[in-house]
């Protein structure tokens, strides 16, 4: 990075660890952290997506559609979620490629499954055995926000569930009592009202998600925990210019820290949020605000 | 080979009895159900250890979080903010690599870079803070009544503490405290999956369940019987903690009782 790095091992300490930490590895490991932020854009939405369909399922009024919402919620709450993250990403790769499968290649007669194998035809793998790394990464990457969407879709629609449920009775009332269909009751009156409530579980919720951000490792992603077992282990100087000894519990007291700060920047935003959700709400908290303006 | 055979090869398997070698090929539902049930043993042993030791642990973090001295308060903050605010799995990482490095220094540390220690102290410090934080939440709801009561009757200090504070504190944390229960039930599979090492192959249920899935690429079977395992002993803890919770609330009238209400898991 710097002019000086050319022969790290004359440098003093402070030269040495500026070049260190600037190394093309390290840029890696930065990038890293990127990742971890741009899961979290994607899969908080898709997560609240699934669990606004996953709500609307189970409250439905045509029970198999209730069952099915209020199944998916149970299930998902009632197992280690670790559990489903190693589960999905074979089960969705698996059933992705048996669907290309069937539809590629409908004159392959053998079974898919023989014995300890998987075997799917050559254009039905995924993603194709010819495509650039990149291609890979991203399909990985692709599974883990389907994984994570699936498993906080089940969370969130529990809490949205909640919210919708703690409406107040009479505003749906009043609402038919306009004559309004069950569709518009829904959309106009129920939805806008709802998020004041649900927002204390989703502001739990999205605390919960960042702190599940390091089980992209168990998805084979190279994330930043992959990263810092990589970076901080022993390196000789046969294999590196900057030999160290095992430096993974410094890397790790970095992650903890970065993981604190964002549970802190995240608290003070979503109390602002709430701040504002609430004024004018029929809440104490509503009441409280126009009290102190008062 | 019979099934029974099987059980007794496999059951206590992840505590090194038995048949040292894992089945290799031609894996059976019941060696499924048997390995991923000796998993299960130590599911159980974190689960049951770290809990009832934070159980303590986590009552003086609440009393000392609520204390009006700073010394006090602000230690026990700064505990909860830090086990709280950071992924459990990380946590891990860091107190394995933490004492591998010790190790270095000292045979001391020897047992700490196994499971059955390390991750057990990391476990308990964990749920410490996370009951800690609803316990604390719980001691501020104390209706002002029941220790003016106290006070009325001449109860300081540790007396009117154990026999006014403390039962009510327990009494408003319970639904929450059984959530934190299963809660950290769950988590106790992450163990082996963070720096812990399954020495000789002897790991929990997700462990065995990985290994079954891995060997047979068909994740279809092993993780619904973990599943099923998991969601068998939530229920055992549901029904533990709701007769608790009656033993809790015996005194108060029937509608007044705090609800149990299931909320299992997330992860941290």
């Amino acid at each position: 990075m710097f002019s000086y790095c050319t022969d790290p091992d004359t440098l003093g300490t402070f030269r040495w660890f500026s070049c260190y930490l600037t190394t093309g590895v390290h840029m890696q490991f930065y990038a890293s952290f990127f990742k971890v932020l741009l899961l979290l854009a994607i899969t908080a939405p898709v997560a609240l997506a699934f669990g606004f369909v996953g709500a609307m399922a189970a409250r439905s009024r045509i029970a198999p559609i209730g069952w099915i919402g209020k199944g998916y919620i149970a299930i998902v709450r009632g197992v280690p979620d670790i559990a489903f993250f190693l589960f999905f990403v074979i089960a969705l790769d698996q059933a992705f490629e048996y669907l290309r499968h069937r539809v590629l290649c409908p004159d392959w007669t053998e079974p898919v499954r023989q014995g300890s194998d998987f075997l799917v035809c050559q254009q039905a793998k995924l993603p194709l055995g010819t495509s650039p790394e990149w291609v890979h990464e991203t399909y990985g990457f692709f599974l883990a926000v389907i994984t994570f969407a699936i498993v906080f879709g089940a969370f969130a629609a529990n809490v949205l569930y909640g919210g919708m449920r703690a409406v107040p009775r009479a505003q749906l009332e009043t609402a038919e009592a306009y004559g309004m269909s069950h569709r518009q009751t829904f959309w106009r009156v129920l939805v806008p009202q709802m998020w004041v409530f649900a927002l204390p579980g989703l502001s739990n919720l999205w605390m919960v998600l960042i702190k599940a951000t390091p089980l992209l490792f168990l998805l084979g992603i190279e994330d930043i925990v992959y990263w810092a077992r990589e970076l901080g282990g022993t390196k000789t100087s046969r294999f590196s210019d900057y030999p160290h000894g095992d430096w993974r519990m410094w890397y790790f007291l970095a992650l903890l820290i970065f993981y604190l700060m964002m549970t802190r920047v995240s608290e003070v935003a979503l109390e602002r949020l709430m701040q504002r959700l609430t004024h004018g709400q029929a809440t104490t908290g509503g009441e409280a605000q126009r009290k102190a303006v008062a | 080979m019979s099934c029974w055979q099987t059980v007794q090869d496999y059951a206590f398997r992840s505590l090194g009895y038995g048949e040292r070698l894992l089945p290799r090929s031609d894996f059976t539902l019941c060696e499924h159900f048997t390995l991923i049930g000796s998993g299960m043993i130590w599911n159980v042993y974190f689960g049951v250890i770290a809990l009832s030791l934070g159980f303590f642990f986590a009552t003086a973090l609440a009393v000392a979080k609520m204390s009006p001295r700073a010394f006090l308060r602000k230690p026990a903050e700064w505990f909860i903010f830090l086990f709280r605010g950071s992924p459990l799995f990380i946590q891990f990482f860091f107190a394995y690599f933490l004492f591998l490095s010790l190790k270095s220094t000292a045979p001391f540390w020897d047992p700490f870079t196994a499971a059955w220690l390390g991750a057990l102290i990391v476990l308990f410090l964990n749920t410490a803070a996370y009951s800690g934080e609803i316990f604390y939440g719980a001691l501020r709801s104390i209706p002002k009544g029941d220790v003016e009561a106290a006070d009325a009757y001449g109860m300081t200090g540790l007396p009117r503490f154990r026999r006014i504070v403390w039962p009510t504190m327990l009494r408003l944390a319970w639904p929450a405290y059984t959530n934190e229960a299963i809660f950290l039930f769950h988590a106790t599979t992450l163990v082996f999956f963070t720096g812990f090492p399954a020495w000789q192959q002897r790991g929990d249920a997700l462990y065995y369940a990985n290994y079954f899935a891995d060997k047979t690429f068909n994740p279809f079977v092993p993780y619904p019987i973990l599943a099923f395992y998991f969601i068998l002993f939530t229920l055992v803890i549901v029904g533990v903690f709701g007769l608790i919770n009656r033993h809790l609330n015996r005194h108060l009238p029937q509608e007044r009782r705090a609800k149990m209400r299931i909320r299992p898991n997330m992860i941290r």
